[in-house]
């Protein structure tokens, strides 16, 4: 007879090769994966991986500057002579740091207020949440963080809070429209006949069945946070020279375009990269886990 | 008398908006469990028994829904007046409901043990702040008492690992595990097939004479009833037309719905189609004034389209709502 952990183990371990069976049908989803696992290596051990490490910060060596790509630097240099390619590594980071501060700021507010506005509807809990967060809808996204960050001092960190302040409707939005359906469940009032507190059925019985979409979310979010972070560096509003943000570098490099294309071409081709793998990584987490609202 | 009384819903109404008009559903529902007692509603699709269910746990949306009149009294104190704090006492102490469908009872992405938890924290016995063990020790004797086998490894198990009889049973096993007073079963069976409905029939009956649990079964059948119930109520359109102990009932049933109902049921044995009752339950936006059954009553007399008529008393414990049987009106 086999003894129950034994059991239990293998079950697990079934249960994950499912899981990865479903993730990898797609093979777009593993190339997302791979992309996003690449850029987080080269994010991290940037100082180790980039071939000038000392290029990331304020460097200047004007006798290779403008450089085109050639063995030497692979992607060119830029007008005071630093590796893009060392660079968009540190860039790297920047947009990483960026998402994740961005949605581990923004989630739990969205979801909360969902989940409290779609289990409450009707009442005046609702109204107060959800039209609030319509007002937040109703200025288009960038204008809104243009707004924020403007009276606010251009640095990441600012960014980062005009970026949160337009995010988090959305996630309201998400978690609203599941707890209103889940509310009605039967084993939602099955809870409530019970006698459960609200907290267990809104933490507990709701917000367990919204994890696969929140989750779906959140990783084709990180794109979309990176991609607005960089626009808002690309106006001047997000983090300063000469910190190396992506958009920052485009938007330096775009002033010697075309002529010396390698400079805003690159670190622009690294934002897709790392917008695209997001999403497609998205793509995937979502046929795995099956949610379908998303 | 009054005052034994388990839960005593008296003269309730209740209403609902929607587009073009008002739906009179409940119009004046009177119903009484005592406790220990297990008392059968029956009634065709529609004619309120979940309604009046649901309002009883106050879990009619509302809106569409609104009570306008009556009062719900569950060991004496109105349901319809307390807090929620009030009520969810009394939801976890008092009442526990088993539904139609046992699949969607149960939350798909917690383990039955985890459920079986909550289901005994919440209750009376949760209210002396049970340790996890000996939580978890009521849940898997709630899961024995349902006859499921090997409950420890039950336990661990999704709803989706279980059939629809397992889950039922689980269902039932979370309803007995706080020893509640009241259970309320709507059509517990339905969604089973006919012998597993059976067994959990059997298996209701079981647990609540032994734990002398009070159980209100809601069906369409009446051979469920038959088998289950010690007091049957008879629902049309909103209205109780007809109370007896069982057995008076199937042998003597008086108004005329109650009637059909019984000539309605197929025979095993006799041949020939059964006989169902002409028309169909009313529009509730503008339903018949007088006794909600005269358009479709073969002894509708002038009265019936006038006056509604009362609760009338019989014999001991049977009243009928029907002009043909007027004699002493109980005040119901």
């Amino acid at each position: 007879m086999v003894s129950a952990k034994a059991l239990v183990s293998a079950q697990r371990r079934e249960d994950l090769q499912r899981s990865w069976y479903k993730f990898s049908r797609n093979r777009l989803s593993i190339v997302g994966l791979s992309t996003v696992l690449l850029v987080t290596f080269l994010a991290v051990f940037a100082p180790l991986v980039a071939p000038y490490p000392e290029h990331a910060s304020a460097f200047v060596d004007f006798a290779n500057a403008s450089r085109s790509p050639c063995p030497t630097y692979p992607f060119g240099t830029d007008v005071v002579g630093r590796d893009i390619m060392s660079r968009i590594f540190f860039g790297f980071r920047f947009s990483l740091v960026m998402g994740v501060v961005v949605l581990s700021l923004v989630v739990p507010p969205g979801v909360i207020l969902g989940l409290v506005a779609g289990y409450y509807q009707g009442t005046w809990l609702d109204t107060v949440i959800m039209r609030t967060t319509d007002i937040f809808l109703a200025v288009p996204p960038l204008v809104l963080a243009l707004a924020i960050c403007s009276v606010l001092t251009p640095n990441l960190f600012n960014a980062m809070i005009a970026v949160s302040l337009m995010w988090w409707p959305w996630y309201c939005r998400l978690v609203y429209g599941l707890a209103s359906t889940l509310r009605s469940e039967f084993f939602v009032v099955s809870a409530e006949l019970l006698g459960a507190s609200k907290f267990h059925i809104l933490f507990r019985e709701i917000l367990a069945n919204c994890v696969s979409p929140i989750f779906t979310k959140i990783s084709l979010d990180m794109g979309w946070v990176i991609l607005i972070g960089a626009s808002l560096s690309f106006v001047g509003l997000g983090a300063q020279p000469p910190t190396p943000d992506l958009g920052t570098m485009v938007a330096d490099g775009s002033k010697y375009l075309p002529d010396q294309w390698w400079i805003a071409v690159f670190p622009a081709l690294a934002i897709v990269l790392v917008v695209l793998g997001f999403n497609l990584l998205g793509d995937g987490l979502r046929d795995m886990l099956g949610a379908e609202e998303v | 008398m009054e005052n034994d009384l388990l839960l005593n819903i008296k003269d309730l109404r209740v209403n609902f908006d929607v587009f073009g008009g008002t739906l009179k559903v409940l119009d004046g529902v009177n119903f009484t469990v005592s406790s220990g007692e297990k008392v059968g509603l029956v009634g065709e699709t529609g004619c309120g028994k979940t309604t009046t269910m649901k309002a009883v746990l106050r879990v009619l949306p509302m809106p569409p829904a609104r009570i306008t009149g009556g009062e719900i009294l569950f060991k004496g104190r109105d349901i319809l007046q307390m807090t929620s704090r009030e009520l969810g006492q009394v939801r976890g102490e008092g009442m526990a409901m088993v539904f139609q469908d046992p699949t969607a009872a149960l939350n798909p992405v917690f383990t039955i043990g985890e459920q079986m938890d909550a289901a005994v924290k919440y209750s009376a016995a949760g209210d002396k702040r049970l340790s996890g063990k000996e939580i978890r020790k009521r849940a898997v004797e709630a899961l024995k008492e349902v006859a499921l086998p090997d409950p420890e490894r039950l336990l661990k198990n999704y709803p989706f690992q279980l059939s629809g009889g397992m889950r039922q049973r689980v269902c039932i096993a979370m309803a007995v595990a706080g020893d509640r007073e009241l259970i309320i079963a709507d059509e517990p069976g339905t969604s089973l097939d006919v012998s597993i409905q059976d067994q959990i029939l059997r298996l209701l009956r079981g647990l609540t004479d032994k734990l002398n649990t009070s159980i209100v079964l809601i069906t369409h059948t009446l051979g469920v009833v038959r088998e289950l119930a010690d007091r049957v109520y008879v629902m049309y359109a909103g209205n109780m037309v007809e109370v007896a102990p069982t057995k008076e009932l199937f042998s003597r049933a008086l108004h005329p719905y109650t009637v059909g109902l019984m000539a309605a049921v197929p025979k095993l044995t006799g041949g020939g189609i059964a006989n169902g009752i002409p028309g169909r339950i009313p529009d509730y936006l503008n339903p018949p004034v007088g006794c909600r059954f005269h358009p479709r009553c073969d002894q509708a007399m002038e009265v019936c389209r006038l006056e509604k008529p009362r609760f009338y008393r019989v014999s001991e414990d049977h009243d009928v709502a029907c002009f043909l049987h007027a004699g002493e009106e109980t005040g119901r």
